[in-house]
């Protein structure tokens, strides 16, 4: 990036609600069905049809709001955003406009640049999904897929607060972290249930007035976000220092050509001349219902990263680690509950576990009781920590408590100091060398006879009763 | 009647006196069809229902399983809907018979059933006059006794004012009282299915079936049915207002004596009449003719040829089909009010139009809670200005044509019940009276009615 130059971006993001059927009505939401299944007279615009809101994307949507320190408004207007376009068949999408659902919203997440860093979240809003045009299904027709039509979306806007577009993508990890969390969403950029546009402009250094800006779409997956709005920004920079003006349009970015280009001047201009929907009475949502769907809302990613460094005297690395998903988070949490120390805890879910998900992709497959169990089996010098790791895979592959599979693999540590006694002695008896100079006082030569008697034993003496033993023999 | 044979009966006997009355343009189902509907119909309609054999017409905009509904449009045409509206299905489970399709203005848009696609109907007693509109159809056709009742629709009157030409009861009752659920919509938030009817009795109990609560329609009121009340002795009690805003200087005489002739009877028979005053009444029509057409731009954008309804030529791409079939498909007082909806709606003029419309409606609901707070009941004022006009009168005058429904048009702006039942006649043509009521109080409103209904000489010339 040139230098003497600031980035200035704001996020619009469309996120589909986590609800069994859509908006307005009772077909499916869910996606993938054959084209044009899930639907009925509402969805499909039929004459005389009318809109019924479902209850339970007013509930997700207000516990996004106030996940995200919105005011979720009591009172909010349904309103009709109208313009033509085939997948939109009644017309005119529903959504909200001059009264959102919620306002004046924070989220902080951590700059690459800056540190903690916050967004500011100027209204989140409730609309409908339209359909789909499918141009290339056949040669020179357009198809219409309505199955998404009417499907539940909340709209999250946020001021003009990205200094980069790498704190734009940070931003966005975090949101999706928290819609993940609170269950609202599952954020899949590919199924389109999380779809961000950009508005992005550059000014001079020192510059506290905004420039003009453009607004990026299509940018259609969390890898693109970065390199979409790094190549607009170059673009108009290049505009700029070569004393040209950045025209305010709509910027369509191309992930083949890692390209942006304008959209066609007739796909934009739109009037959408909103207006109230008269189909839909304000929306009233009662003290009680919000204060409901606060009390649902779980501890979110921030809050518990700030717990665990406080409760279990991690790193806020680690913690960040740990609470990068809920699932994880909670795993961690019921390891420690189970009686296992904290921090060992903590590196076993770190790697171990983490590893294992990520091999396995079929979630956290050692019980939190038996991870805790086997922690145990460590500290207490009943396996040694390599063998743990056999006995954790075991497990996992195969399920069964920790002891009896470390007893199975014969992993079990030898804490019997006649039998340890007998390896010390035949260690000692094959290194007469090394043991005269450990009597002229080269004493670090113990973890030398220390390693040889794991070797003789092929792992199973516990190493610090060995230690004992090898320095009663070598001193008597 | 509970006897399948009087059911069938009762359908046979509707579909000849429809076919008598093919005149009136006025029944848009084929006579085939009709006939074939209503005997299957009957034979299966239930017996304990309360309607039970009944026939009842039913406005082309208001959607059905067993008729097309085209909405008096082209661009309709042949439109059969997967579905039928809250209101049919309610009558159908009462045993009510669906006596075919009605003519109407395109979409509900307008006052002489001119407007329609399908040609005009024509007013039952003077075929070189128009029976009103919208619901024009289904007036004609109760007018002229085909059926005893009739489902209509209102936006700004499309229930009484054909009622009132066409000499016959018509009822819109408060906003949200009957599902708008398949009623196409035209202005949403004044929109309103409606009844028409031989007597206050017939158009009244048709109305206490399709009311009610409806899990389909958030504009309909979490409400029972309409209970319906008993024909009073007197009405010793009640408070009627008389509006002078609906009696200006300019009034049609005629009009002026039925409308006195009724308030005299109202007092005879104990209501204590008061003149009351509604001021913002002047701004109604102009409010209307924008809110109206603002949500009818909007509600009227899904007919763009893509998913039903017939194309027209020349649809090559999108935005050729849209032209080609809005442009074709739509009659010129849909065009109308589509770009006078959309212009009201555009930037830069929201504020100016439609938002200042909004607040003009909550002067106008606010007057008549002003004169209801202050002890008044019930308001008396006539329906229409004029009896039924000559055809082809008012076509080329817009505005003409607007202020026909002048004194109607405020019912929906506040979203009160009104009535308008047969008070006299003028030179042979029906003319009526109108009682508009308070908001859900129905009841009251059909008291007075029933009293004022056997009272005054409405076959009489004024």
């Amino acid at each position: 990036m040139a230098v003497g130059w600031e980035t200035v971006i704001g996020l619009e993001t469309h996120v589909q609600l986590r609800t069994a059927s859509k908006m307005f009505c009772g077909c499916s939401a869910a996606f993938g069905a054959p084209p044009n299944t899930n639907v009925c007279p509402v969805c499909l615009g039929l004459p005389g049809a009318l809109p019924m809101p479902n209850e339970q994307a007013l509930k997700l949507a207000a516990r996004a709001a106030l996940g995200l320190g919105c005011t979720v408004h009591p009172r909010s207007v349904f309103a009709r955003k109208n313009y033509f376009y085939p997948d939109l068949p009644k017309g005119y999408q529903i959504s909200q406009f001059e009264q959102p659902l919620a306002t004046a919203g924070s989220l902080s997440y951590l700059s690459p640049d800056r540190g903690v860093a916050t967004a500011t979240i100027q209204r989140l809003h409730v609309e409908e999904d339209a359909g789909k045009s499918l141009h290339d299904r056949f040669p020179k027709q357009t198809a219409i897929d309505l199955n998404r039509c009417g499907v539940p979306l909340i709209e999250i806007v946020t001021g003009p607060d990205f200094r980069s577009p790498q704190e734009a993508r940070t931003y966005l990890l975090t949101l999706k972290q928290v819609l993940e969390y609170a269950g609202i969403s599952d954020c899949d950029m590919e199924k389109g249930s999380l779809r961000v546009d950009a508005n992005v402009s550059v000014r001079r250094a020192g510059e506290t007035a905004l420039g003009t800006k453009t607004e990026v779409k299509n940018i259609n997956s969390f890898a693109y976000v970065e390199k979409a709005l790094t190549v607009e920004r170059d673009r108009q920079i290049a505009v700029l220092e070569g004393g040209g003006t950045v025209a305010p349009q709509t910027m369509l970015y191309d992930s083949k050509t890692n390209g942006v280009r304008p959209q066609r001047s007739k796909e934009e201009s739109h009037d959408y001349r909103y207006f109230p929907d008269p189909d839909l009475p304000p929306l009233v949502l009662s003290e009680q219902f919000i204060a409901e769907q606060q009390t649902l809302l779980p501890e979110l990613p921030a809050k518990k990263r700030e717990r665990f460094v406080e409760k279990y005297a991690l790193s806020v690395t680690d913690a960040a680690v740990l609470t990068a998903d809920r699932s994880v988070a909670d795993y961690y949490e019921a390891v420690v509950h189970a009686g296992a120390d904290a921090k060992i805890a903590a590196n076993w879910v770190m790697t171990e576990v983490l590893a294992d998900a990520k091999d396995h992709g079929d979630g956290l497959r050692v019980p939190p009781g038996a991870l805790a169990n086997l922690i145990g089996l460590v500290r207490g010098g009943t396996v040694s920590h390599q063998a743990a790791k056999r006995v954790f895979a075991e497990v996992a592959e195969r399920g069964g408590e920790p002891r009896n599979v470390a007893e199975a693999l014969g992993v079990m540590q030898v804490a019997d100091t006649g039998v340890l006694a007998s390896w010390v002695g035949e260690v000692l008896t094959a290194h007469p060398a090394e043991v005269a100079r450990y009597k002229n006082g080269e004493a670090k030569l113990v973890q030398f006879f220390l390693g040889q008697v794991m070797k003789v034993s092929r792992g199973k003496a516990d190493p610090k009763l060995a230690q004992r033993v090898l320095e009663e023999k070598l001193t008597s | 009647m509970s006897d399948p044979s009087d059911a069938l009966a009762s359908a046979k006997a509707a579909a000849d006196r429809i076919v008598r009355l093919k005149r009136l343009n006025a029944c848009l189902t084929p006579i085939k069809e009709l006939r074939k509907s209503l005997t299957v119909q009957a034979s299966t309609a239930h017996p304990s229902g309360v309607l039970y054999g009944m026939p009842v017409a039913v406005k082309d905009n208001i959607c059905t399983l067993e008729f097309t509904t085209s909405c008096g449009s082209k661009i309709l045409e042949g439109y059969r809907s997967p579905y039928e509206a809250t209101a049919v299905a309610k009558l159908k489970a009462a045993g009510a018979l669906i006596a075919g399709k009605t003519n109407c203005d395109e979409f509900g848009m307008g006052s002489s059933t001119e407007h329609s696609a399908y040609g005009r109907s024509f007013h039952p007693f003077d075929k070189t006059r128009v029976p009103g509109g919208s619901s024009g159809g289904s007036a004609a056709l109760v007018g002229a006794g085909a059926v005893p009742a009739a489902l209509g629709s209102e936006t700004g009157g499309s229930v009484r004012q054909p009622a009132s030409l066409c000499g016959v009861v018509g009822i819109k009752p408060t906003y949200g009282r009957v599902s708008r659920y398949g009623l196409v919509a035209f202005g949403s938030s004044l929109d309103q299915i409606g009844v028409l009817g031989r007597s206050v009795h017939d158009a009244a109990r048709v109305l206490s079936v399709i009311s009610g609560r409806d899990p389909r329609d958030s504009t309909c009121e979490e409400r029972d049915s309409l209970r319906l009340p008993n024909v009073p002795e007197s009405l010793q009690g009640f408070v009627i207002g008389v509006p002078k805003e609906y009696f200006p200087q300019d009034l049609d005489p005629a009009v002026r004596r039925a409308c006195d002739r009724a308030i005299r009877l109202l007092r005879e028979l104990g209501a204590a009449v008061r003149e009351v005053s509604l001021p913002h009444t002047a701004y109604a029509i102009a409010t209307y003719y924008i809110i109206a057409p603002a949500e009818a731009s909007s509600n009227l954008a899904r007919y763009d040829g893509a998913r039903y309804g017939p194309r027209f030529n020349g649809s090559e791409d999108v935005r050729a089909l849209y032209r080609t079939t809005r442009g074709e498909g739509f009659g010129p007082e849909v065009r109308r009010r589509v770009l006078i909806g959309t212009y009201v709606l555009s930037s830069g003029y929201y504020d100016a139009y439609y938002r200042k419309a909004q607040q003009m409606r909550a002067l106008i609901a606010q007057d008549f809670r002003n004169v209801f707070d202050r002890g008044v009941d019930l308001l008396f004022t006539p329906t229409t200005p004029t009896p039924a006009f000559k055809a082809g009168e008012k076509l080329n005058d817009p505005v003409a044509m607007y202020l026909s429904d002048i004194f109607t048009v405020t019912a929906n702006l506040a979203g009160l019940p009104a009535i308008s039942l047969p008070i006299g006649r003028i030179k042979g043509l029906p003319i009526g009276g109108q009682l508009i009521g308070q908001a859900f109080l129905e009841d009251e409103m059909l008291e007075a009615a029933y009293a004022l209904e056997r009272a005054v000489p409405a076959g009489e010339e004024a």
